[in-house]
């Protein structure tokens, strides 16, 4: 049994009834990393999303189911799907920018969800709190507890974030594009530590990127994604020694590689665009 | 090497720091670039590489005068444009193109693409414009038909095409290029610098590549700059600077991309 798994899982947007995920199924198991790639409007931040229950007003599930820890999420009543959810899974969002309340102090924007929701006493929580920023490598953890997020660089805020997701000891955390936004040097030390701390504290991951390199260093498996459809879920050592679908293959050939500049990039044949959308829109779960 | 398309010389900038004003009295100037000198030639592509903050959007902007220098001196075909007044600096921006990063805030939302394209050739006096934008879409390989097409109605990659298209119609002598990659997919990626090395080598562009990321700057560039800081430190062809990078901030930046092969050594 994996710990977190999507059944034929499907959403749609209210009103017009446009299709977003039209079926997807996929399988974390506890303590490993699955990777979520595709381009963008495949549907990958949806899935994290849906998961954590945080899907936009304007969007409908219409079918599936969201198996956390062999509980079926879609079947609770809201109130206890919240608290199963909160109790179970995190997130660390793309911006750490707006993911902080700018007018407030870091320390109590981590502190507040184990003081006011799991019940613990300030104290012990500002404790928490302490040794996370420690474990993330902030070196003076008391100083930035007091700090405003301005105060922070991108690449300290998105450690808070990190801290802050792993608070309450979740079983799963969803990263969503976490380094997006961040140069690649501090990227490199974002990812270490993100696959550090998971795999310290044996919390399943479903990071969500686009970027096929950043999966290859952290994850375990990954589901290709296109047009809220998964066309191919793999280990990842598979998967980069020669993907089986033709679309994973194809957005492989077309990311670039500074170690290989003879290499062709070759964007996304038209015939297989063609191909996978007929595959995906035939298949409508 | 023959006289330079551009050449500068000791290039400095500062900004006011709004954030560390006092209440009275001016604010502290934060310093951007500190003395960038570099020369680009006729029908080259350069490639201007960095971190968040290290100032490469600063210097394009500087080269092209849309913002002044606090010191030191830019020359375009040998004339010293460093503090040349707006008026006599118009006749010269038709030369200077710019494409931008996000083409969904830079192109006019309510225009079409023929007056896009279209609209800078007008005011730059040129004859034949339909026909001349008819090309452009032909250049950048979309089908004549999108001039009566809105921004909203194109994809991330088709409109950044418009982007080069709108730049290489007025036949510039020289485009800045600031990041216009790295908001697409891969394959719309892969199409746009694709394009940019057919059109590098059809029409004999002078290009600056402004990048953070070193693997495109490699499939396009033949020399590149590599900044930190607001200062050049390392300058070489494409070829060394990846078999040989000599900067420990270029070996880091190097070492720091993620290839696609969980084999690769990144610990």
């Amino acid at each position: 049994m994996s710990f977190l798994e999507l059944r034929n899982l499907s959403v749609r947007l209210k009103g017009s009834g446009v299709p977003l995920l039209r079926g997807v199924s996929l399988s974390v198991e506890a303590g490993q990393a699955h990777g979520l790639v595709g381009e963008s409007g495949a549907g990958k931040s949806m899935i994290g999303k849906a998961v954590l229950g945080i899907l936009p007003r304007a969007v409908e599930v219409t079918g599936g189911e969201i198996l956390l820890d062999g509980t079926d999420l879609l079947t609770l009543p809201p109130a206890e799907r919240r608290r199963r959810i909160g109790a179970t899974a995190a997130l660390i969002p793309q911006d750490p920018l707006t993911a902080l309340n700018p007018s407030r102090r870091v320390g109590p924007q981590i502190t507040d969800r184990l003081v006011d929701i799991l019940g613990w006493t300030r104290a012990a929580a500002q404790a928490r709190a302490r040794d996370l920023l420690a474990e993330v490598q902030i070196s003076e953890p008391d100083r930035v507890m007091r700090a405003y997020p301005h105060e922070l660089s991108g690449g300290m805020r998105q450690r808070v974030l990190i801290a802050s997701a792993f608070a309450a000891e979740p079983k799963l955390i969803v990263a969503d594009e976490p380094t997006t936004a961040l140069d690649v040097t501090v990227q490199k030390q974002i990812l270490r530590l993100i696959a550090q701390m998971q795999a310290r504290h044996g919390t399943a991951l479903l990071f969500v990127t686009h970027d096929l390199g950043v999966v290859s260093k952290v994850c375990t498996s990954l589901s290709v994604l296109f047009a809220g459809k998964v066309v191919e879920e793999t280990p990842v050592g598979d998967f980069f020694a020669g993907p089986r679908h033709p679309y994973s293959a194809a957005l492989l050939a077309a990311t670039p590689r500074h170690t290989a500049p003879e290499r062709a990039l070759i964007p996304v044949p038209e015939a297989v665009l063609a191909a996978v959308r007929a595959e995906v829109e035939g298949s409508r779960g | 090497m023959a006289e330079p398309l551009f050449e500068v010389t000791d290039l400095h900038l500062s900004l006011p720091d709004l954030n560390a004003k006092p209440l009275f009295g001016p604010a502290p100037r934060i310093e951007i670039l500190r003395g960038i000198s570099l020369a680009i030639a006729r029908g080259e592509v350069l490639g201007i590489v960095g971190g968040s903050g290290s100032g490469k959007s600063t210097l394009g902007r500087a080269m092209l005068r849309l913002l002044e220098p606090t010191a030191g001196r830019i020359r375009f075909e040998g004339a010293d444009i460093t503090h040349l007044p707006e008026a006599a600096l118009r006749p010269l921006r038709a030369r200077m193109q710019l494409i931008f990063q996000d083409p969904m805030s830079s192109l006019n939302p309510r225009r079409r693409v023929a007056g896009l394209i279209g609209g800078p050739l007008r005011l730059q006096g040129f004859d034949r414009v339909e026909d001349r934008v008819a090309r452009a879409l032909d250049h950048v390989g979309l089908p004549r038909a999108f001039a009566a097409r809105y921004p909203h109605e194109l994809s991330g990659g088709q409109r950044q095409r418009i982007g080069i298209a709108r730049a290489i119609a007025l036949e510039p002598d020289f485009i800045l290029a600031d990041e216009i990659v790295s908001g697409l997919d891969v394959s719309s990626q892969a199409q746009v610098l694709n394009l940019l090395a057919g059109l590098v080598r059809d029409l004999g562009l002078t290009l600056a590549f402004i990048s953070h990321d070193l693997a495109v700057i490699r499939r396009l560039c033949a020399r590149v700059i590599v900044l930190q800081a607001g200062r050049i430190v390392e300058e070489a062809p494409t070829d060394r600077l990846f078999a040989a990078p000599q900067a420990a901030y270029t070996r880091e930046l190097l070492d720091a991309i993620p290839l696609p092969d969980p084999d690769q050594p990144w610990g």
